[in-house]
C-alpha cells in the first residue's frame, strides 16, 4: 500500500467521523474527544481544543501527511540503529552513532507528538506503514554501506524540510499547531545540516546548506528532492547581486530553501513505501 | 556596508503623531489581551525609537532588523577572521555572511519605503580575534534567529510572507546546527534547544528583542507589532 492510499483512507475515515448529521456519531465524537483531552497534559489539551474549528479537517489531513513522513523517518533511523550500529561505529565512530541516535529519538518524538495532536483534535492518526529503504534496489546497500546510509538520511531530511515548508500555509488557521509544525520544521533542517556535515567528512561534495539543485549524491533518483532549489528569485526580487552586493547565484540559492507540495513529496517517498 | 550601518540612529521611522499611535494601539488591544500585557504596554507607551510598524509590515521589519544584525556580525567576522580559523571555516562562514546579506537586502527591497533605517550595531561584547567569542555569538544569533522566525510565523497574515519566512528559517537552522557542531561536535540539536517532543524553540518578538538589544545601539519600538 503506498502512502497516497494510506492518506486517502484516513481522509475517508475523517469524513465519516465528522459526519454532522448523525447525532449518535456526534455524541461518540464528543466522548472520544473528551477522553483524549483528559489524558493530555494541560498545555497540549488547550492546543487541540483550539484546533477544533472549521478548518479542522484540513489541519488533520495536513498533520497526517506530516505524520506519515515522520513514520518513514523514524522507522528508517530505528532500522539504522538496530541493524547498522556496528557499521556506523566502525566507519563513523561514536560521534556518528550518537548523532544518528539523537535524530532517531527526535523522529520518534515527532511521531508521538503528531499522533497525540491528531487524536486530540478528533482525528484518526496515520499508522506506520511497511517500508523498503532500498527504494526497490536503488539503495540496495543502505544498511550495509555507511555512505549509502548517510545519502538516504540526507534525502529524507532535505525532503522533510521542503515538505513542512510546503504545508505551513494549511495550518494558518491554528496558531499553536502552526508554531509546533514550524518548531519541527527547523529541527529537520538542523538534522539535514548535520547529516550533510557527516557526508562532507566522508568526502562528499556537500555543504550544510543546499547549493543550486545539487544533491551531492551519485544516484539521480534523489534529483527531484533538489529540483527547484536553484531558485534565486524571491517575491519577484532577484537575489543574485541584489542591491549591488556580491551575493552570487550559489549563495542566493543557498540562502532560501524551497518548498515542495504534497504531490511532489509523495512521488519522492513512494519508492520507499510498500 | 559598515558606513551604512553607522548612518543608522535612533529615529522614529514613520514619524507618526504619537497621540494617534496611542489611540490606535489601545483601539487594537482594548479588552482583547491579558491584563499583564497591558500593564507591560503601559510602561512603554512612548513612541521613541525606531518604530517597526504594525501588521505584516511590522513583522517583516522585525525580521529585517534581525537580519541586519546577523549580516553586520558575519561581515565583521569575514573582515577580521579569528585566530586559528581553518580554510573550511573561512569558506562556510563566508557563505553564511552572504546568506545573511541576501536576507537583509531582500527585506530591505521587499519593504521599500516601509523599511526601517539601517541599524547601529554594538558588538563591543564580542572579541573578534577569539574563536570562542565569535562562535558563541554566532550560536546565540542563529538559535535566536530560528526561534524568532518560528515565533513570528503565527503573527503573519499573508501566506506568502509565511512561506518566505519558512524559506529563511530552515537556512538559519542549517547555520545554527553547523555553528553548534564546530563549537562542539554533535550539539546540532541538543536538549538546550530541542525539547522532549522533538520541537525547536520559538520566541515572541518581545523576548527576541530583549536578547538582541545587547547588540543594537538603535532603540527598536515593537509596541505596534501583532501579538497573535
Amino acid at each position: 500500500m503506498n502512502l497516497s492510499n494510506i492518506i486517502n483512507e484516513i481522509a475517508k475515515t475523517d469524513d465519516e467521523f465528522f459526519e454532522k448529521t448523525s447525532q449518535r456519531r456526534d455524541v461518540i465524537r464528543k466522548i472520544t474527544r473528551t477522553a483524549a483531552l483528559t489524558a493530555l497534559p494541560l498545555a497540549l489539551g488547550g492546543m487541540f481544543q483550539k484546533a477544533y474549528g472549521k478548518t479542522t479537517d484540513v489541519i488533520i489531513d495536513t498533520l497526517n501527511f506530516a505524520l506519515a513522513l515522520e513514520h518513514l523517518e523514524a522507522e528508517f533511523y530505528k532500522m539504522v540503529i538496530t541493524t547498522s550500529s556496528a557499521l556506523v561505529q566502525a566507519t563513523g565512530g561514536t560521534a556518528a552513532l550518537n548523532a544518528l541516535t539523537t535524530i532517531r529519538d527526535h523522529e520518534i518524538a515527532h511521531v508521538n507528538f503528531l499522533t497525540t495532536a491528531i487524536q486530540g483534535a478528533g482525528g484518526v492518526a496515520a499508522l506506520k506503514g511497511n517500508y523498503d529503504f532500498t527504494a526497490g534496489g536503488t539503495f540496495a546497500d543502505v544498511f550495509t554501506n555507511y555512505d549509502t546510509l548517510l545519502a538516504v538520511a540526507q534525502a529524507f531530511e532535505d525532503t522533510g524540510v521542503r515538505a513542512y515548508k510546503g504545508q505551513a500555509g494549511n495550518l494558518m488557521g491554528n496558531n499553536d499547531i502552526l508554531t509546533a509544525a514550524l518548531n519541527i520544521h527547523s529541527v529537520e533542517a538542523r538534522h539535514a545540516s548535520h547529516i550533510r556535515q557527516m557526508r562532507k567528512a566522508r568526502g562528499a561534495s556537500v555543504k550544510p546548506w543546499i547549493t543550486l539543485n545539487q544533491s551531492g549524491i551519485a544516484s539521480t533518483a534523489v534529483q527531484p528532492i533538489y529540483n527547484g532549489e536553484e531558485n534565486t528569485l524571491q517575491a519577484t526580487l532577484q537575489i543574485t547581486g541584489i542591491n549591488g552586493t556580491a551575493v552570487n547565484a550559489n549563495a542566493a540559492s543557498e540562502a532560501f530553501d524551497e518548498p515542495l507540495d504534497k504531490a511532489a513529496v509523495l512521488a519522492i517517498v513512494d519508492p520507499f513505501i510498500l | 556596508m559598515k558606513e551604512e550601518l553607522l548612518h543608522g540612529h535612533a529615529a522614529t521611522a514613520h514619524g507618526a503623531d504619537p497621540g494617534l499611535s496611542r489611540r490606535k494601539f489601545f483601539g487594537i488591544t482594548g479588552g482583547l489581551v491579558a491584563a499583564s500585557f497591558l500593564v507591560d504596554a503601559c510602561k512603554k507607551k512612548d513612541d521613541s525609537g525606531i518604530n517597526l510598524g504594525s501588521g505584516d509590515i511590522g513583522i517583516l521589519n522585525y525580521a529585517y532588523a534581525l537580519e541586519q544584525l546577523e549580516a553586520a556580525f558575519y561581515t565583521q567576522v569575514a573582515a577580521t577572521p579569528y585566530s586559528g580559523i581553518t580554510a573550511n571555516e573561512t569558506a562556510l562562514l563566508t557563505d553564511i555572511r552572504d546568506h545573511e546579506v541576501a536576507h537583509r537586502e531582500f527585506f530591505k527591497s521587499a519593504l521599500g519605503s516601509n523599511a526601517i533605517p539601517a541599524l547601529s550595531v554594538d558588538f563591543s561584547s564580542i572579541t573578534f580575534s577569539s574563536r570562542d567569542s565569535v562562535l558563541a555569538a554566532a550560536k546565540a544569533f542563529e538559535d535566536l534567529g530560528v526561534s524568532a522566525y518560528n515565533g513570528a510565523g503565527k503573527l503573519l497574515v499573508s501566506p506568502d510572507y509565511l512561506l518566505l519566512a519558512g524559506k529563511i528559517v530552515s537556512v538559519e537552522a542549517r547555520h545554527a546546527a553547523y555553528i553548534r557542531d564546530i563549537i562542539s561536535a554533535g550539539t546540532f540539536a541538543d536538549s538546550s534547544v530541542i525539547d522532549a517532543n522533538g520541537l525547536d524553540k520559538s520566541r515572541t518578538p518581545q523576548e527576541v528583542l530583549a536578547i538582541a538589544g545587547t547588540y543594537v545601539k538603535s532603540k527598536l519600538n515593537a509596541s505596534n507589532l501583532p501579538t497573535s
